[in-house]
């Protein structure tokens, strides 16, 4: 029984690992996965922290359970990226502010062999109705993100939007940006992603950049402190200094020379919200 | 480097932790089903046996509920910390280690019970007795309900939300490299998932020696 007893020290020593004294201040950041997929956050936050000593826990989420999180309580920051969504989320009383922090664009990646001849295009709509009668395949995001979001309008403004049932060439994933250019990459469809988790994706296979430059392709991120009086229970004092942090020129700089491969990835656009 | 390692720290501490409460309740649990009879105890085994297949995002997701700061349990702050992650495996384990140790105890208890109750031991003294028979096995029932909790990814993940240097476990940050696109970096991740389990169930064998379970011996 004395060798039994043994492994249950271990165990016993790995809970005790676990009551160790809390982190004195931190807070938790439901955020869109753009910005941690793309590496900007764990890139900028450090520099936070080391100047304010609060400790910032990413929760990265698609913007619409990001939103979710935060109307349950369970976050005391947000990040996120659909501004109808968002201005929702304000009307129903749950945000005290919103300030954009940066923006960059969404494109539309596909195959190099480009089956339905949309390459470099600049209209985004006239893209998706040619992938649409082609019947190319595309890959939608489906989970209610910020991205998917902004692919439903584009198709509201196409004046079809697909049916994931009858039609096989439109592939709903119910996943992250990156599971969706995993399963692109991998059936060799088109999709709609941000600019800064596909420079920063690693297996783009035969994926391009098919369709750039659109106005309606603009990706803005904004910053969210939660209303004090429906969230009592949120940290908003030290979710306030990320927000003024990350507005600063400080964080503005942050963001701004964060870059992958030599590419900048974020615009900061505090002073002038696109 | 430092990331990676501390990954590791919170996969092996949390699946440990969580295997340890889930020992102290189904090792008297599984030999108690074995040595009480009382009414629903059939029904009582057949639920720890089909919860063999409690999927572990339906738990995560009833545990995310019941633990969000507007849910019964919110008043913890237990979300999206590695005690969550802690509770959720020690669920998903429970059941394997609880009908693994009634199958076993079961069996010594059909040999030995006669023995050990004319030896004047009441029902509830025979149970340590019991476990101490069938000592290998339970080395077998903990092992199982460890590789439940070291591999798993779905419950964590919903309660621990996968945060960088807080609840971010092998299995999750996986899930994330390949998100990235980072296929064989998330590749040589699982690799040493697997070498962790591979050693850590080495060690336990080690550390039992030569640890036989009399009732095994005879059969």
């Amino acid at each position: 029984m004395i060798e039994i007893r043994s492994v249950l020290a271990l165990m016993v020593a790995a809970i005790a690992l676990h009551s160790g004294p809390a982190v004195a201040e931190s807070i938790v950041l439901a955020s869109t996965t753009s910005v941690e997929n793309s590496g900007l956050l764990a890139s900028i936050l450090p520099q936070f922290t080391a100047k304010t000593g609060i400790t910032v826990h990413v929760v990265a989420q698609g913007t619409g359970k990001a939103l979710d999180t935060a109307r349950r309580g369970d976050a005391d920051i947000l990040l996120v990226h659909d501004p109808e969504a968002e201005t929702q989320f304000m009307d129903e009383g749950h945000g005290r502010t919103r300030r954009q922090i940066a923006w960059n664009d969404f494109v539309i990646v596909g195959p190099a062999a480009d089956p339905a001849q949309v390459r470099d295009g600049k209209d985004s709509v006239v893209a998706l109705e040619a992938i649409a009668s082609a019947r190319a395949p595309f890959v939608s995001r489906g989970d209610n993100s910020g991205t998917h979001a902004t692919e439903l309008r584009l198709w509201k403004i196409a004046g079809h939007t697909p049916n994931a049932t009858s039609e096989k060439w439109y592939r709903d994933i119910g996943g992250g940006m990156g599971q969706a250019l995993n399963a692109a990459s991998a059936m060799d469809a088109y999709t709609l992603t941000d600019r800064g988790t596909w420079l920063s994706f690693n297996n783009k296979a035969s994926l391009v950049i098919a369709v750039e430059g659109d106005p309606r392709l603009v990706n803005r991120y904004d910053v969210i402190e939660l209303d004090p009086q429906k969230h009592a229970d949120a940290k908003l004092g030290l979710a306030k200094a990320l927000a003024d942090w990350l507005v600063s020129p400080e964080g503005q700089q942050a963001i701004g020379a964060y870059q992958v491969n030599g590419e900048k990835l974020f615009n900061p656009s505090a002073d002038a919200p696109k | 480097m430092g990331d990676f390692l501390g990954i590791i720290g919170v996969s092996i501490t949390v699946s440990l932790a969580a295997t340890a409460i889930a020992a102290a309740v189904s090792l008297p649990l599984g030999a108690a089903l074995a040595v009480f009879s009382f009414r629903g105890r059939r029904a009582l085994v057949i639920l720890t046996n089909a919860f063999f297949g409690l999927p572990p995002v339906v738990v995560g997701l009833v545990l995310y509920l019941a633990l969000s700061r507007s849910g019964p349990l919110g008043f913890l702050q237990l979300l999206y910390t590695p005690t969550a992650m802690v509770i959720a495996q020690a669920i998903l384990a429970a059941p394997i280690m609880t009908a693994l140790v009634h199958r076993a105890s079961e069996r010594a208890w059909a040999r030995y019970g006669d023995e050990l109750i004319s030896d004047g031991a009441s029902p509830v003294q025979a149970i340590p007795q019991i476990l101490h028979i069938i000592r290998a096995d339970l080395l077998t029932a903990v092992l199982a309900g460890f590789g439940r909790t070291i591999s798993e990814v779905g419950a964590v993940i919903l309660v621990g939300g996968n945060i960088r240097g807080l609840t971010r476990t092998m299995t999750t940050a996986i899930a994330l490299q390949t998100s990235q696109g980072e296929l064989s970096l998330a590749l040589s991740l699982g690799a040493v998932l697997i070498g962790i389990s591979i050693s850590i169930s080495a060690t336990v064998f080690a550390l039992a020696g030569g640890v036989r379970t009399a009732g095994s011996d005879e059969t």
